[in-house]
């Protein structure tokens, strides 16, 4: 396969950044996108130049790291798939890609397609935790959790924090990543005690990070590779709603 | 964090404030249905309601209230939006986004707009004075409101004008329905697909109930 690469090139956080074109040749549909970006950068090595800097680490979708705009759409074409599990039979011979980094005030580019996403641990640390108890090791069964219960948790657990909802985002929100870790934990009992509070801090994280809101466009579901649903951003909702009553 | 400072906080107050319009909206369009039966119809209707006298002025601030809280959420949560999404991609595709949601704020404005010429031209009767109910009486001696919208809609641009606004209306319905539900809190799985796909009827129902007034009396089905 032969393809036009256009990729968002920029020094550092204070480089103003551009799209360069690239020519890139005999790329296999086989190889994974991440692959067929190894192949770039080997050609420009072997040129003396800087090589494109991208983020990844487990490439095989489960660690979050990976994080591309391909042709406007978070981690590419294909559903419910994160970049390094796109592979290039996705594309045709002769196709022009656009690959830009994640775009939220809140994640502010550290380099080409590499941006700074600390803000989701700061919000994690503001809340995103049980408080438990150190010592003995509790009894499995101590605390019985419904099946359906613990279907929601691992559910909304699945989020790998990649940010692609944030990319996604028309508000650059963090609604669906924030949403996932407060359903999660006000899902099972150990999380209960805190829900309240967890979910006024986290929130009042993601605004002080410098996200937007959520106006419930639902861009954030349709991108995101491990299929978090938006219904988790009404159980925030109504977990915030539950936190402003009197006596919590 | 105080609620009304919170962005999750400023949204329930979008919401509530919302469906409180909607309300309204809903209840509005029922008591309108009233010029069909003629001038005995809405002449009544309208003796009627100024009959409660101060209450109506009570319910107007309410309205008013209500609808500035709306306003001014709306334009502070947009602003704020914008700011957390400074730079746009040089290609943007999207799966979800419709225009009615990528238009919110512009339709809320026309809206906005909208609100302030009909309170002008059916409240206050200013735009055509020569028609205002206030000047002329039916039969029966009561403010001829009939006459007024009737003679009102024959205008071609009014009637347009209403049409325009009204579409502007069914836009910001189709997104907002489903988005005040969402907000509240009241979706799950099963109830989200259905409740946007309600939201856009209802948004749609809503339109061409409005519209029956301009187009009736401008087609000369009500005269």
């Amino acid at each position: 396969m032969d393809l036009t690469l256009y990729v968002w090139r920029q020094k550092g956080p204070d480089d103003q950044g551009r799209l360069e074109e690239y020519q890139v040749k005999a790329i296999t549909p086989d190889m994974s996108f991440l692959e067929m970006l190894d192949v770039v950068n080997e050609g420009l090595i072997r040129a003396g130049k800087e090589p494109i800097a991208f983020d990844h680490d487990c490439r095989e979708g489960i660690c979050g790291t990976c994080s591309q705009v391909i042709n406007g759409m978070p981690h590419g074409p294909r559903e419910k798939t994160a970049v390094c599990q796109l592979h290039m039979r996705s594309f045709r011979d002769g196709d022009t890609i656009y690959i830009e980094p994640w775009r939220a005030r809140a994640f502010p580019v550290i380099k080409d397609l590499i941006v700074d996403r600390s803000a989701l641990d700061r919000i994690m640390q503001s809340g995103g935790y049980v408080s438990v108890h150190t010592g003995g090791v509790p009894d499995a069964n101590a605390v019985l959790i419904s099946k359906a219960d613990a279907d929601t948790a691992m559910d909304a657990a699945e989020c790998i924090g990649c940010g692609a909802c944030v990319a996604a985002c028309p508000n650059g929100s963090a609604m669906l990543f924030t949403a996932a870790k407060v359903a999660h934990l006000a899902a099972l009992p150990q999380g209960r005690t805190e829900a309240a509070r967890r979910v006024c801090l986290m929130t009042e994280a993601m605004l002080k990070q410098g996200f937007g809101s959520c106006s419930n466009h639902y861009e954030c579901q349709a991108v995101c590779p491990k299929g978090i649903s938006a219904t988790f951003i009404a159980k925030l909702n109504r977990e915030f709603i539950k936190a402003q009553m009197p006596g919590q | 964090m105080n609620m009304l400072e919170s962005s999750v906080g400023r949204k329930l107050v979008m919401s509530v404030t919302g469906l409180s319009m909607i309300a309204f909206v809903l209840v509005h369009l029922l008591g309108n249905t009233t010029l069909f039966y003629g001038p005995d119809g809405i002449n009544a209707y309208a003796e009627a309601l100024h009959r409660f006298g101060a209450l109506v002025w009570a319910f107007r601030l309410l309205l008013l209230t209500v609808l500035l809280l709306h306003v001014f959420y709306g334009i502070q949560l947009t602003l704020e939006n914008r700011a957390a999404k400074p730079r746009a991609y040089a290609i943007k595709s999207s799966r979800a986004t419709t225009l009615a949601g990528r238009s919110m704020v512009w339709s809320g404005l026309l809206i906005g707009g909208f609100i302030f010429f009909h309170l002008l031209h059916f409240t206050l009767q200013l735009i055509n004075p020569e028609l205002a109910a206030g000047r002329h009486f039916d039969s029966l001696g009561r403010p001829d409101v009939f006459m007024m919208v009737v003679l009102s809609f024959r205008k071609m641009p009014v009637s347009l004008l209403y049409l325009g606004a009204l579409a502007a209306l069914g836009l910001h319905l189709m997104h907002s329905l489903q988005g005040a539900v969402q907000t509240l809190g009241l979706n799950n799985e099963r109830t989200l697909p259905k409740v946007m796909k309600a939201g856009v009827l209802a948004a749609i129902l809503i339109f061409l109930g409005y519209a029956a007034f301009p187009i009736t009396v401008f087609t000369g089905l009500l005269r």
